[in-house]
């Protein structure tokens, strides 16, 4: 499988350091024990996608589709440019963002635990932590877009792209074309959390917003 | 997304809970992680929502006590800390057992080559 390069710097050097490390070991004995229902947590998360969720980078896309010099300073130095909106991890990591062309596609997963880029897209939904994507993407990043809806033509590069606790991505994705009057505020609304982890692309909706 | 904090949950009895106008906020997935247990074990009746404040209340004043700065940046370690308590006191998980599954997943990460997903051995 040539479409898969190891594209990645930093180890994960203690991916469950700290108290992610000791919730995980609370979360995995109350679910064994009966005392809690994954499902049951997961609703509750979801319910805090909303508040800390991929609205944030939705923005940060749909400047850069509206703003070229914006663009430019993303591509250049993601990190900076989305600290320009005050969207900054506490962490520190490094942020890259990645453009989708027409002739690339680019994808991201966390191999080896789940990290995600929380600041911009919130938490990371349940299948891409699950053993599943994280092993599959890498061995076979086309199958896995196909499943999730996404078939990419054989002409068109697919680039996957192993997250870090030191280095996340974003990935920009095209602007559709009919969009070429749309606000700014217009373009985020339709800019989703899986375009941005790239297995989707950004569609119009059936109604155009007002 | 309809699921939404329980009514009886009195989060406004908690000390100090980082908040704004729509509700908690948070500075990592494992602090949502955090919260959405405690909800999950009161909503069992494991612990009353008054000893969850109280449990929460106590580790916040040990930490003042401590010297640590309250700004809130660490406030859900605080949490984590006094649920982990709770549940020790509660006989739910003996801090033992807590140690001993948080080094295996720590070894597990360690042990696992990058690339493969973390999986705890499995157990007899």
């Amino acid at each position: 499988m040539s479409d898969y390069d190891h594209h990645h710097d930093g180890e994960h050097d203690r991916p469950l350091s700290g108290p992610a490390l000791r919730v995980k070991a609370l979360e995995s004995l109350l679910i064994e024990k009966g005392l809690v229902d994954p499902k049951a947590l997961d609703e509750l998360i979801d319910t805090y996608e909303t508040k800390i969720g991929p609205r944030n980078g939705a923005r940060v896309v749909a400047r850069a589709w509206t703003d070229p010099a914006y663009k430019q300073r993303l591509l250049a130095d993601a990190t900076a440019a989305i600290a320009e909106f005050g969207f900054i991890g506490r962490q520190g990591e490094d942020m890259v963002v990645l453009e989708n062309t027409p002739e690339i596609r680019n994808m991201v997963v966390c191999t080896l635990c789940s990290c995600y880029p929380w600041p911009v897209l919130g938490l990371p939904p349940v299948w891409y932590k699950a053993a599943p994507y994280r092993a599959r993407a890498v061995i076979d990043p086309r199958g896995v877009l196909n499943e999730l809806g996404n078939e990419v033509p054989e002409d068109v590069e697919v680039r996957v792209w192993d997250s870090t606790a030191e280095l996340r991505y974003l990935v920009l994705p095209e602007r559709p074309a009919g969009t070429e009057d749309w606000s700014e505020a217009q373009l985020a609304e339709i800019v989703t959390r899986d375009a941005m982890i790239g297995v989707a692309n950004v569609t119009l909706p059936a109604r155009s917003p007002k | 997304m309809t699921t939404s904090i329980p009514r009886e949950v009195d989060l406004g009895a908690l000390p100090a809970l980082p908040r704004d106008k729509e509700g908690p906020v948070f500075n990592a997935p494992w602090e949502a992680q955090a919260f959405a247990m405690t909800l999950s074990l009161h909503a069992r009746g494991v612990f009353t929502w008054r000893e969850w404040a109280d449990a929460l209340a106590a580790e916040l004043a040990a930490a003042a006590a401590r010297g640590e700065p309250d700004d809130g940046t660490h406030y859900y370690e605080h949490w984590l800390a006094a649920l982990e308590h709770l549940v020790g006191a509660k006989k739910l998980i003996p801090s033992e057992e807590l140690e001993r599954r948080a080094d295996e997943w720590d070894a597990a990460a360690r042990a696992t080559p990058h690339g493969k997903p973390v999986e705890l051995p499995r157990g007899p």
